[in-house]
């Protein structure tokens, strides 16, 4: 059914959030133990608790067994936690965070069908079993299922009755139901008509009102419960049929329920069960308090609504409990928003509309450029009505632009949380002690970028954990703390988002790097390479600094992927190290993939777009440092190396017969592994953003072309890949050994 | 005309299983998502049963319950607790809070029907 399948998917759509929400909660805990403070923050593990919670609720309902088993458990640690029977410790805390990713693998286990690992589910299922067990009250003691018992005496007779006379089930029997609500029956909105009439459903049902201890009007207490019934029931059902239907009320009532044994007779009230009633009735009323379900005062409901609500920052407002000021905090200031804010109201949205109008935006944007132009040469006045009315829709349009942008933008802290189990193995791993500190998590970066940049920041992570951090011992040696420290923090940078790596380890040891690297025929034994030059053969395919291959980062995999993918999303990654201090990878990445920040360049009478985060300097040589290399190649000399030069107007076939041979101006580009070229053109117009415009989807891969933008005039200009460019020109060899060869 | 319920739980998933469930049988089910929105939307959907989950953002499954009972229009509107939770100490503090009956999660659809059925009295 479409509909259940539907609220599947809406399940697992929840569970990411609440897996979210509860890594959060169980590392506040973590801090928190290990500060040794937990009771400040009793909030927070409820707030873990009913994130287990509700994700075991929804499992339950589609039969997820595993998940339902495995919450169950963890969600017993948590309330034994809240009622302060386990203690907040840091061992325990260590537990949790291994149960919270062993929780988040088996969600995603019953996403996808596959089957979790049992072993180690196994292991924690013990470890939090062990928790539980710690406290004294074993998980096998913890009351499970709720048995609905009758306490009255009656109810013990008849039980004596069933064993002498069994119901049979075989035909109709008669029961007498006796039936003494206490006050508290009424303030818990059971109501004694439904309930006869839910008996009435049973089979034929006689009711007799005993009305003799209802007071004259003048003495009337409505608090007190003064009506009872005695009902004879002619019914096929069983002893548990109607029990059932007084479930809820066993404990707010007396009940006796007597299977009759001559369906003919019917009690009388002279009959003993009926005096025994009468006497149970008497203490019954003594006792009777005013109701236990009495409304509270208003004054008690505002406590709760403050209580509730002090997590909250705006709770000292009055209203702070209402939806509506929650909501009128609004998604789109991405600066205001504290982690503890409350939630902004958010809708869902398929990512095809946000991008169909991001499209839209973009033509906006052309188009205003071309009516920009076309007013210019109609030679209208730039004080003109018209002119004024076009700057008052470029400021809308980039007003939208903006605001649209802001749509995709997410904030980091998904990605940069999913670090944290990363640190976790691969402390884990090393046995090395790891914290990680996250900075400016809230930080916005267009949604696709997200997505792209976890696996090169696992990389990162796991990278600095290997190779960057020393071990206990390495570094209390060297006199640090025991436990390393990794930061990851974002910011918005002049239009970027850099992103930082950086750990407090032994820093990068430059002499190991080149002899690795020169054992590996990665440079010239002998070459002279400045340190950001040895930092910087780190991205070198093929390197890997460990001597030994480790289990955790020395997969084949080496930071030159990293740098690929970096690159690939239009941003860079550089490195800086300090010996003794640490290492800093700092990845620069642009805002959005929609737009391109490019600097607009003619060749052999083409207009292209290139990417300015390949471009490290614009050069006009003198003829003198620049020198000819076999039939057709041609070098340049900056700054101690020799740079080819690739003629752009060459490489897409488009110079024209009888133009200067040379172009001299000259853009230096870097790419992957840091090899470098010049790319010659004729002329720099501009550099401007340029909306992106995908080609592939019309043409295909065109090499060298990695998409196409509109300029004002309505012209297209290609996007340049100086990537492909590079590698098409087959300069396989890296810059130092270029410099080498000088 | 239609049963009315309103069903308070803060899991969009229990709230849609809880439609899926009763609106087959012909009630009208009306939702809030945490204790707060169900009280406040109390008059507006009018109900004749409120099912409520227990542990929820802001104000919990008893603070619903509470705030029905202290309700001058609506103190004896019939509460049921929805929650995994069977332990016997959670059904004391729903009781005392004030609860007409509770249903343990994963409900069966049909139980539900009948225990909302029972507790009206239809």
């Amino acid at each position: 059914m479409s509909g259940l399948d539907e609220l599947r998917i809406s399940f697992f759509q929840e569970c990411e959030d609440l897996l979210d929400s509860l890594g959060e909660g169980l590392r506040a805990m973590s801090d928190l133990a290990a500060a040794g403070n937990v009771d400040d923050d009793i909030e927070t593990v409820h707030a873990v608790f009913r994130a287990v919670h509700s994700i075991k609720g929804g499992a339950g309902a589609f039969g997820l067994d595993d998940l339902v088993t495995f919450a169950h458990l963890f969600e017993t640690v948590l309330d034994e936690m809240r009622g302060g029977k386990v203690g907040i410790t840091v061992d325990a805390m260590h537990v949790l965070l291994r149960a919270g990713d062993m929780l988040s693998d088996l969600v995603a286990c019953a996403r996808d069908g596959v089957t979790p690992d049992c072993e180690r589910m196994g292991q924690l299922l013990a470890e939090l079993d062990a928790l539980v067990d710690g406290a004294g009250g074993g998980i096998d003691d913890a009351p499970f299922e709720f048995v609905p018992t009758i306490v009255s005496v009656e109810a013990i007779e008849t039980i004596d009755i069933v064993e002498v006379a069994p119901e049979t089930g075989l035909g109709a029997s008669n029961y007498s139901i006796r039936f003494a609500p206490k006050g508290e029956l009424y303030g818990t909105g059971n109501e004694p008509l439904a309930l006869f009439r839910a008996l009435q459903q049973l089979g034929d049902l006689t009711v007799q009102a005993d009305v003799e201890s209802v007071p004259l009007l003048s003495d009337f207490d409505p608090s007190e419960p003064r009506l009872r019934w005695t009902l004879t029931l002619a019914t096929e059902a069983t002893r548990e049929e109607i029990e059932a239907v007084f479930e809820f009320v066993a404990d707010v009532a007396e009940l006796g329920i007597e299977a009759l044994p001559d369906p003919g007779k019917r009690p009388d009230g002279g009959d003993t069960p009926q005096d025994r009633t009468h006497a149970d009735a008497a203490p019954l009323r003594d006792k009777a308090q005013p109701f236990s379900g009495d409304p509270p005062p208003a004054a008690d409901i505002d406590e709760t609504h403050a209580t509730e609500a002090t997590s909250e920052p705006a709770a000292d407002e009055p209203q702070a409990g209402l939806p509506e000021p929650a909501r009128s905090a609004g998604p789109g200031s991405p600066s205001a928003t504290p982690s503890s804010a409350a939630a902004p109201a958010t809708i869902r949205v398929n990512l095809d509309r946000v991008d169909r109008l991001i499209n839209l935006i973009g033509e906006l944007v052309i188009m205003e450029a071309m009516l920009s132009q076309a007013i210019e040469s109609a030679g209208l006045a730039s004080d003109s009505d018209v002119s004024n009315g076009l700057d008052g829709i470029k400021q809308l349009a980039s007003g939208i632009q903006e605001s649209v942008m802001a749509i995709r933008a997410q904030p980091l802290k998904p990605v940069f949380q999913r670090m944290h189990r990363i640190i976790r193995e691969a402390a884990d791993a090393t046995g090395k002690q790891v914290r990680l500190v996250t900075v400016g998590e809230t930080t916005e970066v267009d949604k696709t970028v997200i997505e792209r940049l976890v696996d090169p920041l696992t990389h990162m992570i796991r990278n600095s954990v290997d190779h960057g951090l020393e071990d206990a011992a390495g570094r209390a040696a060297s006199g640090k703390p025991e436990t390393g420290t990794i930061t990851l923090s974002a910011a918005h940078r002049s239009g970027r988002v850099i992103i930082e790596v950086s750990d407090d380890g032994a820093g990068i040891n430059r002499e190991r790097v080149r002899r690795i690297a020169e054992d590996k025929g990665l440079v010239a034994p002998g070459t002279a390479l400045t340190a950001g030059e040895i930092d910087n053969l780190l991205f070198t395919p093929g390197f890997s600094s460990k001597d030994e291959v480790s289990a955790l980062s020395g997969r084949g995999v080496g930071l030159d992927v990293v740098r690929r993918e970096i690159q690939a999303l239009g941003g860079r990654v550089t490195i800086q190290s300090a010996a003794g201090e640490g290492t800093t990878f700092t990845i620069a990445l642009p805002l959005t993939l929609a737009v391109l920040e490019g600097m607009l360049v003619e060749f052999g009478g083409e207009m292209m777009v290139l990417p300015l985060s390949a471009i490290l300097e614009t050069l006009r040589p003198s003829s003198a440092t620049i020198h000819a290399i076999g039939r057709t190649g041609r070098v340049v000399a900056n700054r101690g190396e020799l740079i080819p030069i690739i003629d752009l107007a060459d490489a897409f076939g488009v110079a024209e017969p009888g133009e200067p041979e040379e172009r001299d101006v000259l853009l230096l580009v870097e790419c992957e592994a840091g090899r470098r070229a010049a790319l010659a053109v004729d002329v720099i117009h501009d550099q401007r953003q340029v909306v992106i415009k995908s080609l592939e989807e019309n043409y295909g891969v065109i090499p060298g072309i990695s998409a196409a933008t509109i300029l004002g005039d309505g012209r297209i200009a290609l996007i340049v890949d100086p990537e492909e460019i590079i590698a098409s020109a087959g300069l396989d060899t890296a810059t130092p050994q270029l410099a080498a060869n000088e | 005309m239609s049963i009315r319920i309103l069903a308070v739980d803060d899991s969009p998933t229990m709230r849609g299983l809880i439609g899926a469930a009763l609106t087959p049988s012909g009630f009208d089910v009306r939702f809030a998502e945490d204790g707060i929105d169900g009280l406040e939307r109390l008059p507006e959907a009018d109900p004749d049963l409120v099912i409520t989950d227990i542990n929820m953002p802001r104000l919990d499954g008893f603070g619903v319950i509470e705030g029905v009972r202290s309700d001058p229009t609506y103190g004896s509107l019939p509460v049921l607790v929805l929650t995994t939770e069977s332990g016997e100490e959670l059904k004391t503090r729903a009781r005392k809070a004030g609860a007409t009956g509770w249903i343990v999660k994963p409900f069966d659809d049909a139980r539900l029907v009948s225990v909302i059925n029972r507790v009206l009295g239809v």
